[in-house]
């Protein structure tokens, strides 16, 4: 009998069908991946499962009992344990507490530590989950913290264990020790849903992938009869091309940072003494595990902050004030990180987030006063349609628009006025594959044109797929970049988790073109010493 | 219950939000009519008569609704970039301390020049009120609530040490009052015989000004992106910090030509209760009219028919004149929850 069962479950949204008719089985010792874009209903049947939504028909089977709907409660007490994908827990709480707190009733007076430690002692050499039981959560690295939502899951005596997006924080080592954690679960007879839009990830892991679009389940095979393009296709419902990047020769640098440290509000440098050059017809990766200065180094080239020591040159000229105005108009296109929050102003028509970068300039307004609504809505319109952006027209309200759509437009605002310098801030996050590869489509077409552009993003495929060069951010410092044909994933990894450079077996120097590139940059600005890159 | 954002908003939701709110206030006010034991249908027939049943009710209920335009605009238009200007009544009392100070025989021009010139200085003056505050909140985050409003009782004392001792009318009886504005600066009377005076075109004229603003120019794209979302507008290139400024010094200004109006188009001298709160009602007009700067004309003649026809009707029948209040605090809080309605959808489950 299977562990765990969905029957025919339904979920609407208004008109929107979340979840269409899905019939899903798991059994134990299985590992079932869920793969779909984004929309495509995952979350929301985990939602169904973990009883925060409820199902409008359909029901949940757990060993052939169902399944209460709509309680979490009940579905912790039937052994399924959720970790999500920004982690639940305490910072200024131990381990042990956090593994803990709410398994125990609130009127109880006295803590059984001692016999919770035991368990969490015991639980630690099954699986081989090593913790510090003592450590306070804010002192843990990030694969701990997953380490410890995966204890704080099996303390509650979970059977199934549902991980939604686990690696998207994770370097590709800690990936791969999460990897080996799963395995020695299920051979103990634990079912896992493994939720993630990594191809490679589900082939390397999964022993079955069910596939969602749309709401519905439009395949489930075993992972073994399955390979990467036909689950893409299969996830996208046509084929998937994968850009390809023609190598060309690089022209004349157009951003040049040199020693370059930010200090945030308590003078404790978010970027320390980095150093980086970017020429036209290149494509500079930026790896990393999150929060190890990309935002910083986003601010900086997004004209949000300026150097507090080092110099930062753009097309030639040095850059010495914040002022994102300045930036743009020395041309720089700029693809923010988080769209919603400094991408777009929702409440506002497409129209006028597509000439917010240029608002007292004409046409967009007379006398830098008077805005020329007609231009303006005629420039809309040109764009909307030369993005294909899909909307209601340009008046619409651009909260209305999708995130795929939502992007195009940004990317519409930042690439038509041909910027020199591009900067893309993890460009096709939460994006699904057919605007991720509209968006790529588009980062290697100002390539060609002859834009440098600094793409920084956490997956690594992305980098591979569209980088010439890939440098590694790692608490504020950056490494010297490195071919993206040489390195290796495994080589960047360690880089990711802190190793120095130096320490790593890499790539042989530059490649003949670069240092070409380097030598005519030397030629034309005399006394400018050679950089690493 | 849940509440889900709605995703499309009807625009006839948004319109009907005020209407709505307006009825609900008027049927709590009705529970407190019943209370005090008179009859709903009178009393409320009673307020409409005493604020639009005769050309002089009417005449009165433009003549207050004039000052609560300005006030208004002033709320409106700082909201909207979600800087909470709650010192408009010490800004009037600014404005109406400049038009006192340059209109009382200081300055003397012929009445085309002199009444925009004390109109500019008003302005200037209640603009000059907010300076502080602004810079505060730009350049040291200081919250504008507190130091908007705080300034309110610290410009009302100051006016208060003024007429009681350097700006007192010698010839005042001993009353605590400015000398009078020279006939210059006095506001032509609109209809005869009665109490309106020119102040309710400008404030017309001071609606279209700034819904044009909003509408139609860099400045008013500017104010709204910074309302909506500041990190959205800084990073396409808006200065916040200017537009924070700017729109309080227009704020400010406003609330300042509703003090100039008072003094040089009503009183014609400047005391110490030339506004009755006109500042912090202001802020009610501009949520009424959901911070639409041509709506604040129609909200600002409900709410001063409300006060107007309030003080006819407590006359008449035995109900205390804060009835008024009650109602105007009660139609606040009505709009603020329809407006959340025309968002949001309540689903019981």
């Amino acid at each position: 009998m299977a562990l765990l069962a969905f029957h025919h479950i339904t979920k609407r949204f208004g008109s929107l069908i979340a979840n269409n008719d899905i019939t899903l089985s798991l059994e134990s010792g299985e590992v079932l991946a869920l793969l779909g874009e984004n929309g495509a209903g995952k979350t929301t049947l985990m939602n169904i499962l973990y009883g925060h939504y409820l199902a409008d028909e359909g029901y949940i089977e757990v060993d052939g009992t169902p399944l209460p709907p709509g309680s979490t409660d009940a579905a912790i007490k039937a052994g399924i344990g959720m970790v999500h994908q920004h982690f639940t827990l305490a910072e200024n709480l131990t381990v042990l507490e956090n593994i803990m707190l709410g398994t125990e009733s609130l009127w109880s007076l006295s803590q059984k530590q001692t016999a919770a430690r035991k368990k969490l002692a015991q639980m630690s050499l099954d699986y081989g989950l090593a913790v510090a039981p003592d450590a306070p959560v804010s002192a843990l690295s990030v694969g701990e913290r997953q380490r410890v939502e995966i204890l704080k899951a099996l303390y509650r005596d979970a059977r199934v264990l549902i991980l939604d997006e686990p690696t998207a924080v994770l370097t590709p080592q800690e990936a791969e020790s999460l990897f080996s954690t799963l395995e020695s679960l299920t051979k103990r007879g634990f079912a896992i849903i493994f939720i993630s839009h990594k191809l490679h990830e589900i082939l390397r892991i999964s022993d079955r992938v069910a596939v969602l679009r749309r709401g519905q389940i439009v395949g489930s095979v075993a992972t073994a009869d399955a390979d990467r393009s036909s689950l893409a296709e299969m996830m996208v419902g046509r084929k998937v091309e994968r850009p390809s990047l023609d190598p060309m020769a690089t022209g004349k640098a157009v951003v040049r940072l040199e020693g370059v440290t930010l200090q945030n509000r308590n003078e404790v440098p978010t970027l320390d003494q980095i150093s980086l050059t970017v020429h036209q017809h290149q494509i500079i990766g930026i790896a990393g595990v999150a929060g190890n200065g990309q935002s910083a180094l986003a601010d900086l080239l997004s004209g949000l902050s300026s150097p507090t020591k080092g110099t930062f040159e753009l097309l030639g000229q040095a850059v010495t004030r914040a002022s994102p105005a300045d930036i743009v108009h020395r041309g720089v296109g700029r693809i923010p990180e988080d769209r919603h929050h400094s991408g777009v102003v929702g409440d506002m028509t497409l129209w006028e987030n597509l000439v917010s970068e240029d608002l007292r300039v004409p046409p967009v307004s007379r006398g830098g006063f008077l805005i020329d609504q007609k231009a303006c809505i005629k420039r809309a319109e040109r764009l909307i349609e030369q993005f294909d952006i899909r909307c209601e027209g340009p008046e619409a309200e651009t909260k209305l628009l999708s995130g795929g759509n939502m992007q195009k437009l940004i990317l519409a605002r930042a690439l038509s006025p041909n910027p020199g310098f591009i900067l893309a801030n993890q460009p096709v996050r939460g994006l699904d594959e057919g605007a991720i590869a509209y968006v790529h489509g588009q980062l290697l077409a100002a390539r060609e044109r002859g834009a440098g552009i600094l793409l920084i993003s956490e997956d690594l495929d992305e980098l591979f797929s569209l980088c010439d060069r890939i440098a590694v951010i790692y608490h504020g410092k950056l490494t010297r970049s490195f071919d993206a044909k040489s390195v290796t994933a495994g080589q960047l990894g360690l880089m990711m988790a802190g190793q120095d450079p130096g320490d790593i077996e890499l790539p042989s120097e530059q490649t003949i073109e670069q240092a070409k590139a380097s030598i005519s940059d030397t030629l034309q600005d005399q006394g400018t010493k050679i950089h690493a890159d | 219950m849940q509440i889900e954002l709605r995703e499309h908003i009807a625009p006839w939701r948004i319109a009907l939000a005020p209407v709505a709110a307006v009825a609900v206030s008027l049927l709590l006010g009705s529970i407190l009519i019943l209370w005090v034991g008179a009859s709903v249908s009178e009393a409320y027939l009673l307020l409409v008569k005493g604020a639009l049943g005769s050309s002089f009710a009417l005449t009165e209920t433009f003549t207050r609704s004039i000052p609560l335009i300005f006030t208004g605009l002033a709320a409106a238009i700082a909201f909207r970039a979600r800087f909470y200007n709650i010192g408009g009544e010490g800004q009037l009392y600014c404005g109406a301390l400049a038009a006192t100070f340059f209109g009382t025989g200081l300055v003397t021009l012929p009445p085309l020049l002199m009444i925009p010139f004390l109109m500019l200085v008003g302005a200037l003056a209640g603009g000059a009120a907010l300076a502080v505050p602004v810079l505060l909140k730009t350049h040291l985050k200081v919250d504008e609530v507190v130091t908007t409003l705080l300034l309110n009782f610290v410009i009302l004392l100051f006016v208060g040490y003024l007429l009681e001792g350097p700006w007192k009318d010698p010839m005042s009886m001993g009353w605590p009052q400015s000398e009078s504005i020279i006939d210059e600066g006095v506001f032509p009377k609109l209809v005869d015989k009665s109490r309106l005076h020119f102040g309710l075109l400008f404030a017309v004229i001071g609606s279209v000004l700034c819904w044009a603003m909003m509408r139609f120019t860099v400045w008013g794209y500017e104010i709204r992106a910074v309302g909506h979302n500041p990190s959205a507008a800084r990073f396409s290139g808006i200065n916040v910090n200017a537009t924070v400024i700017r729109t309080a010094l227009i704020s400010g200004g406003f609330a300042g030509l509703a003090g100039v109006s008072e003094v040089a188009g009503l009183k014609g001298y400047l005391t110490l209760d030339i506004s009755p709160g006109f500042g912090y009602t202001g802020i009610a007009v501009a949520m009424l009219a959901q911070l639409h700067p041509m709506a604040v004309i129609l909200s600002a003649l409900f709410i001063s028919m409300i006060y107007v026809g309030a003080d006819s009707m407590s006359r008449a029948v035995n109900i205390p004149t804060y009835i008024a209040d009650v109602l105007v605090g009660l139609s606040v809080l009505s709009i603020l929850v329809s407006v959340m309605l025309t968002r949001y959808r309540l689903r019981w489950r």
